[in-house]
Order: structure tokens, then C-alpha cells, then sequence
């Protein structure tokens, strides 16, 4: 220990003040220049995930279009800064090598058992039908909740069946997840048994996502369909 | 242990050294404990948690040091936590930029680092005492250690908990893996079999010290 320890200091409100000022200003710079630099990797790997996501839920698409469902019921493109209007759903096109429409894949959202449960389906708007779906983000029990990725009975669910009711509202039967065994209609989710909260998330994410999307997709279908 | 002829390079060996071994943050120091029990589910993930927790210890010792004679006792605290916060902030871009699927495995932790008691109790008790280049390799030192210690509960806990290691599976898919090792519980119980294993070993030094001097 050094002498000066000893003596009493005191240290003027000023001098605090510029040192603190002083280090602000150095650890700002080092910020501001850490997020310029790793700005365009950061934005290039966000996109990549997005494309990787929906590519895998719609195979057949080679290029994606993002869009947002406006609550007037119109559709428009998702400018470059990639923020979509309040009230809006934002959604992706998939298009194919020769530029028709592949499908559509949409996010949705619903608790499972440990958290939420995020998931990016795939629908297709030809045959009216949810052709697959990808977990975007889960927490749920590895081993248990994760079945839902590998479990034959529950994947063979797929397709299901989205048809919009004839008033253009709602889906004409709402998808529901049901007791393992027990599914009978296009429109079930045969659940995992042993996993059954997380396979009704799905459901329910599925079923929440497509109720209030697809009804606003359907009268522009024609507008999608035409790439550029 | 060879002993490095100069003065310096044997102080300096002894910094590194500190971290390592005699101060293990995780196995002698038990500090650190949220990210090593929550992010130690495979050895990838802990590989990066050590890295990305060894930059932030560098780094912010080297200016926390470069600094000290400059910064007032009074607001010291809050200067290291400004300085640490920063360097979190940097690796949380670049982690960002590397990988966002690691991103998302580590999750808030990477951001927690701010917190870790071993940065903030480095710049502390080393770097706001020793000059910089002393102080980066005691950091350096305690963040290897801290890797290591990450590293050894993520290993073990990936091959009982999924059968493989480093995401390459070892088992074969015959293999039946001990699914609650990859849970919160099973880091407690990796951690305790360390700890253990360690204190064991330490006793039976001490006996072997005590039985040698009765000899002798």
C-alpha cells in the first residue's frame, strides 16, 4: 500500500465529473464503432435466417417477396427497412423458378409448456391447405416438447386443411389439435401423446395465425401472383 | 511446473497461472454461477460463453488499468460498469454478426455478462492496482479458466444429455440420451461431481502431506 492511501482525499466534483465525462466519450466511440462495423453482417444474417426459415417450409420456392396484411384488407410490400404498418400481418411470398406463386409462410405464436412457442407455416393458397410448418423459436423440454419436430404421426397431420369460409371472415373449420388417435378431419392435429401442450400449441399458433391472416390474403391472391 | 528464468516472465506466468488454477473462477472461487449452470448445455455454447466472457475480461481490465490513476475512488464502480457494459455491448454485436443461431443459444446471458461478478471483482481487486499489461494477463488467465470450466461441465453435460460432442454425434442413434443432464438440474449435478472430484483430490494431497512430514 502506498502512502496516499493513508491520507484523507477528497476529489472535486469537477474532476469526477470530466473523468466520468471522459470515459463516457471513449466507451460511445467504442460502441458506435463496434455497431457501424457489424451493421451490414448483422442484417445479412438476419435476412439469411428469414430465407433459410421460409425455404424450408416451402421447398419449391428459389426467391421471397415480404409482405404485409393490412387490416383494410389490401396487401402491400415490405419496404427495405423491413417495419410493417400497425395492424398489419406481415407474411412472405415464395416463388418459384419460373415465377409462380410457390406458397405462402407466415409466423404465428401460442404458449406451450415452457414458454411460447414460435412457429412459420407454410400455406398453399392453390389447394387451400397448410402444407408443413418449422419452430422458429421454442424452450420447450428436449427430448419431450421437441417430438414435435420428429414424431411421424404427428407430422402426418400435414396437410391440413384451410379452406376460408365462404364469407371471407374466418377459416371454414378452424384447426384444432386433438387426442392422440383420434383425428378424423383435414382439419385436426394429431397430437404427440406424452406431448400433448405443445402439440396443441402448434395448433393453436397455426390456427391463430392462419385465422386472421389467410382471410385477408385470399381476395388479393391474384396480386401476389404476380411477381416484381 | 518449469519456472521461466526472468523475473518478469515468472511474475507474469504466476498472473496467468492465478486464473487458471490456483483462483479457478468456477472450480476454487464458485463465481459466475448463472451463465455457468444455464448456458453449459453443450460444449459449443460454452466454448463461446468463455470466449466471448474472456474478450469482455481483457479488454475491460486492460482499460480499467490503463485508466486507474485517472478514475476517483468515489465513482469507480460505476466507471467499471460503463467500461464492462461497453465491451458486452461489442461482443453482443459481433456475436450477431457471427452466428445468430449461437445468438439466440445464448440469449440474455450474453448480455448478463455485464453482471458477472468475475469482471467486475478482476477490475477490482487486479486491474485498478496493477498496469495494464499485468492486469490483461491475470484477465486473460481468469477468462481461460473460466473457459475451462465452462468447457468441462459443457462437454460432460452434451455427451450423457444428447450423445455427442460439438454437435458431432458420437453414440450412433441406438444411443439413449440421459435427457435431464441437458435441464437445469443436470448442470447442478455436473457441477457438484466436479466439485467433488476436486475436493477429493485436495484431501487426499493434504493426507499425503501429513503422512510424508509424520515419516520424515
Amino acid at each position: 500500500m502506498n502512502s496516499e492511501a493513508i491520507l484523507p482525499q477528497t476529489t472535486p466534483a469537477a474532476a469526477m465529473i470530466r473523468t466520468l465525462g471522459l470515459i463516457a466519450a471513449i466507451c460511445g466511440l467504442i460502441i458506435v464503432a463496434a455497431y457501424q462495423s457489424t451493421y451490414n453482417a448483422v442484417q445479412e444474417n438476419k435476412r439469411i435466417a428469414v430465407e433459410r426459415a421460409v425455404f424450408k417450409v416451402i421447398p419449391t420456392a428459389g426467391s421471397i417477396v415480404e409482405y404485409a396484411a393490412l387490416p383494410s384488407g389490401e396487401v402491400e410490400k415490405v419496404g427495405a427497412g423491413g417495419s410493417v404498418p400497425a395492424g398489419a400481418l406481415k407474411f412472405y411470398a415464395g416463388f418459384d423458378e419460373s415465377g409462380g406463386l410457390a406458397g405462402i409462410a407466415a409466423e404465428g405464436a401460442a404458449k406451450g409448456y415452457a414458454d411460447n412457442v414460435r412457429i412459420l407455416f407454410a400455406y398453399d393458397p392453390a389447394t387451400s391447405r397448410i402444407t408443413a410448418f418449422s419452430v422458429v423459436a421454442m424452450r420447450e423440454t428436449p427430448g419431450i416438447g421437441d417430438k414435435i419436430l420428429v414424431d411421424k404421426d404427428f407430422l402426418a397431420s400435414f396437410p391440413l386443411d384451410a379452406t376460408i369460409s365462404n364469407d371471407l371472415k374466418a377459416l371454414a373449420n378452424a384447426i384444432v389439435t386433438v387426442k392422440h388417435g383420434t383425428k378424423t378431419k383435414p382439419w385436426e392435429v394429431d397430437a404427440i401423446s406424452g406431448a400433448t401442450i405443445t402439440s396443441r400449441a402448434v395448433g393453436k399458433a397455426i390456427n391463430d395465425a392462419a385465422q386472421a391472416l389467410l382471410p385477408r390474403i385470399a381476395p388479393n391472391l391474384d396480386k401476389l401472383k404476380e411477381k416484381s | 511446473m518449469s519456472q521461466p528464468s526472468e523475473k518478469m516472465s515468472a511474475r507474469n506466468w504466476d498472473e496467468f497461472m492465478e486464473g487458471i488454477w490456483r483462483q479457478n473462477p468456477v472450480f476454487v472461487m464458485v463465481l459466475g454461477m448463472c451463465p455457468t449452470l444455464a448456458v453449459t448445455v453443450s460444449g459449443g455454447n460454452a466454448l463461446s460463453m468463455g470466449l466471448a466472457t474472456t474478450f469482455v475480461l481483457v479488454c475491460s481490465c486492460g482499460l480499467v488499468s490503463l485508466l486507474r490513476k485517472l478514475i476517483p475512488k468515489e465513482v469507480r464502480i460505476a466507471t467499471y460498469i460503463v467500461i464492462i457494459a461497453t465491451f458486452v455491448t461489442v461482443v453482443d454485436y459481433v456475436i450477431q454478426a457471427v452466428s445468430l443461431a449461437l445468438y439466440d443459444a445464448l440469449g440474455a446471458f450474453i448480455q448478463l455478462i455485464v453482471v458477472n461478478c468475475i469482471i467486475l471483482g478482476r477490475a477490482e481487486a487486479h486491474a485498478s492496482k496493477n498496469p495494464p499489461l499485468a492486469a490483461m494477463t491475470n484477465a486473460l488467465g481468469m477468462g481461460v479458466g473460466f473457459t475451462i470450466g465452462l468447457l468441462a461441465l459443457g462437454t460432460v453435460r452434451e455427451i450423457l444429455g444428447a450423445g455427442s460432442l460439438f454437435g458431432v454425434s458420437l453414440f450412433g442413434a441406438d444411443f439413449q440420451p440421459w435427457v435431464v443432464m441437458v435441464l437445469p438440474p443436470g448442470g447442478f449435478f455436473v457441477l457438484g461431481a466436479w466439485l467433488l472430484l476436486f475436493a477429493t483430490l485436495e484431501r487426499r494431497k493434504q493426507r499425503k502431506l501429513v503422512e510424508t512430514a509424520q515419516n520424515a
